[in-house]
């Protein structure tokens, strides 16, 4: 076994110039419109750097990718899917960093292997493994990288998609956009009630226009949430209703309780505005521009 | 042995609960409530618990139970101040505490309290004792 990882190591040394030109046109070649994200000189920087660590990691530690000698291969690997992926490239043509350097490898060992057959197939065996392997391990990093952009981007989603707005003094609104999970619900109750203890406020409307579907457990979720602020003192009212969904409610059988509902977000400030003794009316200034404002009655 | 103090303030009495509540404390809660509800013919019961930041099951029954002995010996009972945390909490635990008053603050419970004597006074005469 470690007789072809000698050759490998052997070919490197002998013409490392040379594989590393190939290796780059081949490279060039197979992901060719990409060059507006990496230039040639960084492309050569990557790959010739690459070249040298599987030189010396070839002489040290075999064919083995998980000793020690390989640490800075998998490094490097690691740094290079981490950026791929973020840069937007694709699996295929992040793993054809590793998998194109074998053709210039499988000619190097046909040059030296003429008419030794066994020889050759043996050494071609350990190429493709030790290469393989890196590509795999080059797959898993870009793998795992994307999934970390994808955990990243739900984070801040969870973060940017609950706003609670002040309506009005003692009036707040929390829009609902998007499906409801369990985990965002227990951010969307919690800001709520957060901002319920902060504000003082003893109305909170719930408007659901933007909840595309609602079944059984996001439903669960809402009356949680309305049980909760009644704990604490304050009203809850739901709104933004859409017709389909109402039939959804009625169909799967959610008992909604004592729970207010209306159809639309108007409807339920016009309710939180006479539980709060306020009333809209028009102003007249004369003009024949008409205003609308929230008058507060006297005292009682 | 720890008390929770009961304020008498008219008609009206005050519970602040300033400490952790354990399971002896609120079982002495309830009897000293109740007592004094009789004692004073207390017509309003404020409690307020925005200083307890844990409960368990125990606990969120027995502030259940506070408010329906209360409301049995004809007591209006508001419960003010509970903290989203506790909230939650009661709510995954399964007890919305249904019977309930609640209020956000010390403030609104007991223009709650006052609205809810008004509106009694006016349907019976005024209480001759007092």
């Amino acid at each position: 076994m470690m007789t072809s990882a000698k050759t490998l190591e052997e070919v490197l040394k002998a013409d490392e110039e040379a594989v590393l030109q190939e290796w780059l046109d081949a490279q060039t070649a197979t992901r060719g419109m990409r060059s507006e994200l990496l230039s040639r000189q960084e492309l050569r920087d990557q790959s010739s750097r690459f070249l040298r660590s599987v030189r010396e990691a070839v002489s040290t530690g075999g064919v083995d990718t998980s000793a020690p000698a390989y640490a800075p291969i998998r490094e490097q690997l690691e740094e290079l899917s981490l950026a791929r992926a973020r840069q937007g490239y694709t699996p295929t043509e992040t793993a054809m960093f590793v998998f194109s350097l074998k053709q210039s490898l499988f000619s190097r060992l046909r040059e030296r292997y003429k008419g030794d057959p066994q020889g050759l197939a043996d050494g071609t065996w350990e190429v493709t493994l030790l290469l393989d392997r890196l590509g795999l391990f080059t797959m898993e990093n870009y793998q795992k990288a994307r999934e970390q952009v994808i955990a990243r981007q739900h984070e801040e989603m969870l973060e940017l998609s609950t706003p609670v707005i002040t309506l009005w003094r003692g009036i707040l609104a929390l829009p609902l956009i998007g499906t409801l999970d369990s985990a965002r619900t227990q951010v969307v109750m919690e800001n709520l009630l957060q901002r319920i203890v902060d504000t003082g406020a003893p109305i909170a409307i719930i408007d659901i226009t933007g909840v595309p579907t609602v079944d059984t457990l996001t439903a669960q979720h809402l009356l949680k949430t309305v049980a909760a602020a009644r704990l604490m003192g304050a009203d809850c009212i739901i709104s933004g209703i859409r017709p389909q969904i109402a039939q959804t409610i009625v169909h799967l059988g959610v008992e909604l309780g004592d729970v207010v509902t209306k159809a639309s977000l108007a409807d339920a400030f016009a309710v939180a505005l006479k539980r709060s003794g306020l009333v809209v009316q028009k102003a007249r200034d004369g003009q024949g521009a008409q205003k609308i404002a929230a008058v507060e009655p006297e005292e009682k | 042995m720890e008390r929770i103090p009961i304020l008498k303030m008219g008609r009206y009495l005050l519970v602040t609960i300033q400490i952790d509540m354990h399971d002896r404390l609120a079982m002495t809660l309830q009897d000293d409530l109740t007592d004094r509800i009789v004692a004073h013919r207390a017509k309003a019961v404020l409690i307020d618990i925005s200083a307890l930041e844990m409960v368990d099951s125990f606990i969120g029954r027995m502030i259940a139970n506070i408010a329906a002995m209360s409301s049995v010996l004809d007591a209006e009972t508001v419960v003010v101040g509970m903290r989203p945390a506790v909230a939650i909490t009661l709510v995954e635990l399964g007890l919305p505490l249904e019977g309930v008053r609640t209020a956000l603050n010390v403030e609104h419970g007991m223009a709650l309290l006052k609205a809810k004597l008004r509106a009694d006074a006016d349907h019976t005469d005024a209480d001759p004792a007092r």
